[in-house]
């Protein structure tokens, strides 16, 4: 290895970022591989030369987790990869993620000192690196895993809320069950994040390492039905739930019962996590031809990208508000019309129109004009009078947001919810039921992976605070429910 | 891994399985379900559960050959498995405690009807069973039936019990009176023409919906109808809802939304389920 250059600060200011390698837009929108290259060695060894190591870095206080950014830059810039990297897991359950998916431009990279006068450092790029050489390299790292503290934690849900307690949770030595509904771990992770933004082999691959900790994952268990959150809350020393806000938000409008009409979940979860865009699988879905996407985040632009890649001519994306509204990543967006994409913007469906035979044929839209901003701060859309125009199209996929799953919540009634069924918890996450914690999106509703990640983290240090402090510990013994095979009695 | 304990074909494209799912067998009530998908790359299917055994950590699905999936569900042997299966979904079925109640079942739902027919039994309702089918070697549970009530076959070709529809029997039964409450599952032409005919006879009536799902936790909202002009989701708010509300219209619509990929699916297997049709010895399905 070439010897380190001795660069001063001013030295640093003058590297220009260096952009992340992508697969060329014209090849990329015809198959489902992963868009982002990443970097080289040499390309991330020099992007880290422009770490200026702050005195008082902000990165840290934008990052969810709070990765500790300048430790791990500053080692990978000095070649120290296996430190890099054991610095990274040590703060981040799921690296190889967070550097794919994350919002950089609005967390660490908008934090970034020198994105004051420029560039900032591509945090997100050098994460996805280090993460990346780290499931390579992963014999070779050291995971400090505390040893057996006897006690027993339920998970439900194993999105990121749940995968980043269970990693936590794992390394001070309590024994995690992460019991999962769908038939493979990972939540969003595998059934709405597609694989050309977030390969599904890198999830498993995250996951495997979660269970080298010692997690245990039980799949097709829905706690609301095949258990119930009050067996956990016998059989564990505490629980978490991390279900997310699983329930399609549809518009409300006629004709959303159409065929050719789907809820982004369901379109996602179809060729995601049932792999409808392979021919070795057996699960259908509808190839729209022209397809509208109605809504501007991040699930939106992932429709309307797999969309094109499962062959629509014509992908569009109808938003109510302004190209600076979206609330996608910029990264995404980007992407998205260097693949073609169409963006309908101040455009608000108000009724889709079908055929004779109830299929789908095009979505009748409402121009709209921007008003104040709303209490979200986005400027509010307004209707233009008599402006209604029709967008033709042989599918539509409903990508207005989620709302949370009464399943879990009403199973339970001593559980407090707000009145959008969100569940409410004190400062340190529990919920109204002792001993049961809660984070993600079944809290704050629909958000981002990073933030449910945070807020696991958060709720394994206050579940280590309660187990440190309150109750005795299980006998394993009577801890069964049944005489049958029973997740919570042999974990 | 759930194996197959016990297979039987009850008529040309319906076979029964009995499998291994201890904890559903032990908290499963009437009139619920579980997705099930066999191994890597099928598709996740609802199935009701027909039945259980709690001491044998059993439950019993009942399976009609109808396209790719179900046929690969009818070749399983015992010995094979399904990778998975998870439930129990939905709600369970509120049954009648009192009174005579008709138990409707028209082909592979007939052995929907069966749990609820074994539940009303045990609340000591009067129950009476009215299932149908093509001919006589499509006429399943007929014996189950028979220990909880009188049991009336109907079949399209008169070739055992009545020579019609069973909404015909049901007809006949209406109009001489003392019915208090109908369930009905099978095709959805089926539930329709019976919640027609209950209705005008204003008795109150129970269908169970076969709604495409993927998840069936209520997350992909593709099984979407219109009961009462309120969209709701089958695997979550039903499967079963008052029939007098239902759009079977719109159910039957929104069922044929695969139509065309799963008949493309389907040819590539055809032959295999020619092969199931002569082992039980009936004709070929269409």
């Amino acid at each position: 290895m070439t010897e380190r250059p001795d660069l001063s600060p001013r030295d640093r200011m003058q590297i220009e970022r260096h952009e992340v390698p992508a697969r060329s837009a014209i090849i990329r929108s015809m198959d489902f591989q992963e868009v982002n290259l990443g970097y080289s060695q040499a390309l991330a060894m020099e992007e880290a030369e422009r770490c200026l190591d702050c005195a008082n870095p902000r990165c840290i206080d934008g990052c969810p987790v709070r990765v500790d950014i300048p430790k791990f830059i500053e080692l990978l810039a000095a070649g120290e990869m296996k430190l890099a990297a054991e610095s990274l897991l040590d703060d981040n359950a799921l690296p190889c993620v967070t550097g794919r998916v994350c919002p950089q431009e609005t967390q660490c990279e908008g934090l970034c000192i020198r994105a004051k006068k420029g560039e900032p450092v591509a945090v997100g790029a050098l994460e996805r690196f280090v993460a990346d050489w780290a499931l390579d390299h992963l014999d070779e790292l050291e995971s400090n895993v505390d040893p057996d503290s006897g006690r027993r934690v339920a998970i439900v849900g194993s999105g990121p809320a749940g995968l980043a307690a269970a990693g936590e949770l794992a390394k001070s030595g309590h024994k995690v069950t992460v019991f999962e509904a769908f038939h493979a771990p990972g939540g969003v992770l595998i059934y709405g994040i597609p694989e050309f933004r977030l390969p599904k082999d890198i999830v498993q691959k995250e996951v495997d390492r979660l269970k080298g900790l010692g997690v245990t994952i039980e799949v097709n268990a829905i706690v609301g039905k095949t258990w119930t959150l009050r067996e956990l809350r016998q059989n564990f020393d505490a629980v978490f739930i991390a279900v997310g806000a699983g329930l399609p938000v549809f518009m409300g409008i006629p004709g959303e019962d159409l065929k050719g009409v789907y809820s982004a979940n369901e379109y996602l979860t179809r060729v995601n996590l049932m792999g409808a865009f392979r021919d070795d699988t057996d699960t259908p879905v509808l190839q729209g031809k022209r397809v509208v996407v109605v809504g501007g985040g991040n699930v939106a632009m992932d429709a309307v990208r797999t969309a094109r890649r499962m062959g629509a001519k014509e992908a569009t994306i109808a938003y109510r508000r302004g190209k600076d509204e979206l609330p996608a990543r910029d990264e995404e967006i980007r992407h998205a019309e260097e693949e073609g994409v169409k963006f309908e913007l101040m455009a608000s469906p108000v009724r889709i129109i079908g055929s004779e035979d109830n299929w789908v044929t095009g979505v009748e839209c409402q121009m709209m004009k921007l008003g104040e901003p709303d209490d979200s701060g986005r400027r509010r859309p307004t209707a233009i009078a008599d402006s209604e125009y029709v967008l033709e199209c042989d599918m539509v996929v409903v990508a207005i947001g989620t709302r949370s799953n009464p399943m879990l919540t009403a199973s339970e009634p001593d559980l407090k919810i707000n009145e959008w069924g969100y569940l409410i918890i004190d400062e340190d996450g529990m919920t109204s039921v002792p001993g049961i914690f809660a984070g993600g999106d079944i809290v704050r509703g629909a958000a981002t992976v990073i933030l449910a990640m945070g807020d696991g983290k958060r709720a394994a240090h206050a579940i280590e605070k309660y187990l440190g402090t309150v109750g005795e510990l299980m006998p394993a013994a009577v801890a069964r429910v049944s005489a049958s095979k029973d997740p919570t009695a042999t974990a | 891994m759930h194996p197959v304990v016990k297979r039987e074909t009850l008529s040309p494209n319906v076979i029964r399985l009995e499998i291994e799912a201890s904890r559903i067998a032990e908290v499963r009530q009437p009139g619920q379900f579980v997705i099930v998908r066999i191994g890597e790359g099928a598709e996740r299917v609802p199935l009701t559960i027909a039945d259980a055994d709690r001491k044998a950590g059993t439950i019993t699905l009942t399976i009609q050959a109808v396209g790719k999936t179900s046929c690969d569900l009818c070749q399983l042997q015992v010995g094979d498995s399904i990778q998975d299966v998870a439930g129990p979904l939905g709600e369970a079925t509120e049954l009648v405690d009192s009174g005579h109640a008709v138990c409707v079942g028209g082909g592979v739902g007939t052995a929907v009807v069966h749990p609820l027919a074994q539940g009303l039994a045990t609340k000591g309702v009067e129950v009476t069973s009215i299932i149908g089918g093509r001919a006589r070697e499509w006429i399943i549970f007929e014996d189950e039936l028979r220990r909880y009530g009188d049991v009336r076959v109907c079949t399209d070709d008169g070739s055992y019990g009545r020579h019609g529809f069973v909404t015909e029997e049901l007809h006949d039964m209406l109009e001489e009176g003392g019915v208090d409450h109908v369930y009905a599952v099978g095709p959805v032409p089926m539930m329709g023409a019976v919640a027609k005919v209950t209705k005008e006879y204003d008795v109150a009536t129970t269908v169970s919906l076969n709604a495409i799902m993927v998840d069936g936790t209520g997350m992909c909202g593709g099984c979407r109808v219109s009961v009462g002009g309120k969209t709701v989701y089958a695997c979550v708010d039903g499967p079963e809802f008052d029939a007098h509300t239902v759009d079977f219209k719109q159910l039957s619509d929104r069922l044929s939304m695969y139509r065309d990929v799963e008949s493309s699916a389907f040819e590539s297997k055809r032959c295999l389920i020619e092969g199931l049709a002569e082992a039980a010895g009936g004709d070929t399905p269409r």
